[in-house]
């Protein structure tokens, strides 16, 4: 079982559909393939593994404007981090939900707050 | 000097709340201690051999005087009285409580200083040369674009769990200070065509496997600055080996790449990236240039520091070592050495620090930088000045005049300290420098860079001193590794080993017999050790260091038969 995160809190499943699954070892140049995908995941093996935010990252920028979500080890400090890369939620495991409660992923929820990149990106 | 904005002073102190709950729910068991590992390492605390130790940024060594007040008022309120002045221009605590860290980073933010991204693998501290703003060479201030490149690594979303830790690192002047190119990257501040860009250095580093960086772009305009790097980061992300941290660092991927292969990614990559920046960047670039205009020089006469300088030898000679040419007439930029013989490298107690913040208030336009030769300097002083300001550096055992000669060594924490430490480095350093001050021979040598490491992770630079120390441990006995000729500027060369290491109490004479060697054969007290090195070749120091032992070879030859 797995636990699903969004700004809200801790959500139930509500995609029954199809995904495409990417391992956090994707050779961007494939990235592009699946720009219409109706739904990509993108594996997280070990939190250590921040392939992940440059990958959710790439797929925007090739275009690719579905549900994407980050699962795996991901804790709830990456929280912001996966967010401003592009994703819209976090997926983990039961224990790891357990261990770090509803309450320590919704205090990075503000993830717009305090982000340089927002800052930098801006259009003069 | 760079002053937070609104934004900057909510982000660091948002991040020192987030810290302070961090480190809450480790000790509540909410996170595992693998957990909180990267989450402390992104905030500097370090566990070492002994205790958590942290490490305070400075921004491109750039620092005030209320800023140098509070890292003493920190050194003693929460550690043993003294701080550590480090090679990548942070300093070091070694000895903070964990419960106490949350305090310690509230009282950095109160001057607008920080820990982040001082450990962990992410993009570290943005270091420059420690005489920006101030030196006669310098084509333009590297600060601002260091400052812009911190707040665009700062929390970056995709690099907080890179594969291994990124160095970046700025200069603007002819000649290379920042050890350019020893950093994943290094930028060369440059004008083409009348107009200044960067020039992009990549994969340089020390360590297991050393490598002088190469260029990756000859050239690239301001507003394609952050791109740029970013599209370099991003490369290195996705490609860079997460199998062996060894062959994790940037270098390892352009070495098994090759530059071209890396060369041709980033440019893919920064086509891509590059319309997701509105351009602001470019704006908020001169924003904070605005910071960093120079001070208001003052015109006066230098009759003060002509006099003592004709009438004091000490403080003559301390001018002959310590001070660097200002690009302001009647101007001097001053290096403190915190390298007296017999102490620790890099070591500054709290009572010299707000020495040397007192200075910088009374008679430095209140600007400090700290030099990844762990020393400090007063970028601006008045020549007319120096006089008193020596008086003062004398008074507090400041007044050490050794920059750049033999006992002005960078040696690392080695296994008084850290974890990883194979051999002790600090009393290394300070016997040679004790023994060169006995010897009185240090301003016949001159120029002499001595860098020492107490392990193969070379935070010492030993592989760019020209004379280079690596402790090692051989079957349990510290064993030290010569290296010679190494060169840390733009003309950056590897040194060569000498041959088989040296035992702890055979080190210094070992680096004594190199010095002699170098001064009898000298063509004549203009070559300097390097020049004298490149000339002579490995073969005369070799001889010196190996003596045939003719007793004891056909022995030896007996056993072994
Ligand atoms: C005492 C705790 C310290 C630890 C555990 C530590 C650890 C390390 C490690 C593991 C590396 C190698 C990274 C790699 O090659 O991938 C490294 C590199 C480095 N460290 Fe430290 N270090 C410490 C203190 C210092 C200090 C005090 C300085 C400055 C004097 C310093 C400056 C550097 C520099 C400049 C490098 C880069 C060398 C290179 O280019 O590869 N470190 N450190
Ligand atoms: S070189 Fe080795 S011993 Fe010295 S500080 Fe770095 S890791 Fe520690």
């Amino acid at each position: 079982m797995t636990v699903i995160i969004r700004d809200e809190g801790f959500v139930s499943e509500d995609y029954h559909a199809e995904w495409v699954t990417l391992a956090s070892d994707t050779d961007p140049a494939t990235l592009s393939e699946f720009v219409n995908a109706p739904a990509i995941r993108v594996e997280f093996p070990s939190f250590a593994d921040g392939r992940g935010f440059t990958l959710g990252r790439l797929l925007r920028t090739n275009g690719f404007q579905g549900r994407l979500r980050a699962t795996g080890h991901v804790i709830a400090d990456q929280y912001a981090m996966a967010r401003r890369s592009g994703f819209d939620e976090v997926e983990v495991s039961k224990d790891l939900a357990e261990r770090q409660p509803e309450a320590q992923w919704l205090a990075r929820a503000d993830w717009r707050a305090h982000d340089y990149q927002t800052r930098l990106r801006q259009a003069r | 000097m760079y002053k937070y904005n609104d934004f900057d002073e909510a982000f660091v102190r948002e991040r020192v709340a987030q810290f302070s709950g961090q480190v809450a729910r480790r000790i509540d068991g909410s996170l595992t201690e693998d957990e909180f590992r990267p989450l402390r390492l992104m905030n500097g605390l370090y566990l070492q051999l002994h205790a958590y130790m942290l490490r305070v940024a400075i921004p491109y060594g750039t620092l005030n005087s209320r800023q140098m007040d509070q890292l003493a008022y920190i050194a003693e309120t929460y550690d043993r009285g003294y701080g550590h002045f480090t090679t990548r221009q942070n300093i070091q605590y070694n000895w903070p409580k964990l419960p106490d860290v949350p305090a310690i980073l509230e009282k950095l933010a109160d001057v607008e200083m920080h820990a982040i991204q001082t450990s962990g693998n992410t993009i570290r501290n943005v270091t420059a040369d420690h005489f920006a703003g101030a030196a006669a060479d310098e084509v333009a201030d590297p600060r601002p674009v260091a400052e812009l490149i911190r707040q665009w690594s700062t929390d970056h979303p995709e690099f907080q769990f890179l594969p291994r830790k990124f160095k970046v690192a700025v200069s603007g002047a002819t000649a290379d200070r920042a050890v350019i190119k020893a950093h994943d990257v290094g930028i060369y501040l440059r004008e083409q065509d009348g107009e200044l860009g960067a020039q992009i250095i990549v994969g340089g580093g020390l360590g297991r496997t050393p490598m002088v960086g190469k260029v990756l772009k000859e050239w690239v305009a301001f507003e394609d600055l952050l791109p740029y790097l970013e599209a370099t980061v991003s490369v290195w992300n996705l490609l860079g080996r997460r199998d062996n941290k060894y062959k994790a660092r940037i270098k390892i991927t352009v070495h098994e790449h090759g530059i071209d292969d890396i060369r041709a990614r980033v440019e893919e990559r920064f086509a891509q990236i590059k319309p997701a920046f509105g351009g602001i960047d470019r704006e908020m670039l001169s924003e904070i240039e605005t910071h960093f205009a120079p001070p208001a020089f003052r015109n006066a006469p230098t009759d003060e520091f002509d006099r003592a300088y004709e009438t004091d030898p000490v403080f003559r000679s301390w001018a002959d070592t310590n001070l660097s040419a200002h690009k302001a007439t009647g101007y001097a930029i001053a290096t403190i050495s915190i390298k007296k013989p017999g102490d620790t490298p890099g070591d500054a107690s709290a009572d010299q620090m707000r020495t040397l913040a007192g200075l910088a208030r009374d008679f430095g336009h209140d600007e400090l930088r700290i030099s990844h030769e762990q020393n400090v300097i007063l970028p601006h002083v008045h020549k007319s000045d120096l006089p008193r300001i020596h008086a003062i550096l004398k008074a507090t055992g400041l007044a050490t005049a050794n920059v750049g000669l033999a006992s002005d060594i960078i040696a690392c924490p080695g296994m008084d300290y850290c974890a990883l430490a194979t051999a002790r480095s600090i009393p290394v350093a300070q016997g040679i420098a004790t023994r060169v001050e006995e010897l009185g021979i240090e301003h016949d040598i001159g120029e002499l860079k001595i860098k020492i490491s107490g392990c193969i992770n070379a935070c010492g630079h030993h592989h760019v001193g020209h004379i280079g120390i690596l402790g090692l441990d051989r079957a349990g006995v510290e064993n030290y590794q010569i290296t010679l000729g190494g060169d840390a500027t733009e003309t950056m060369v590897i040194g060569d080993r000498t041959g088989p290491g040296f035992a702890y109490d055979e080190i210094v004479p070992a680096i004594e017999r190199i010095v002699e060697t170098y001064l009898a054969l000298r063509l004549n007290e203009d070559e300097t050790f390097l020049e004298a090195y490149r000339r002579l070749g490995m073969a005369p120091f070799k001889a010196a260091l190996y003596p045939a032992k003719e007793e004891t070879a056909p022995k030896e030859k007996a056993n072994a038969a």
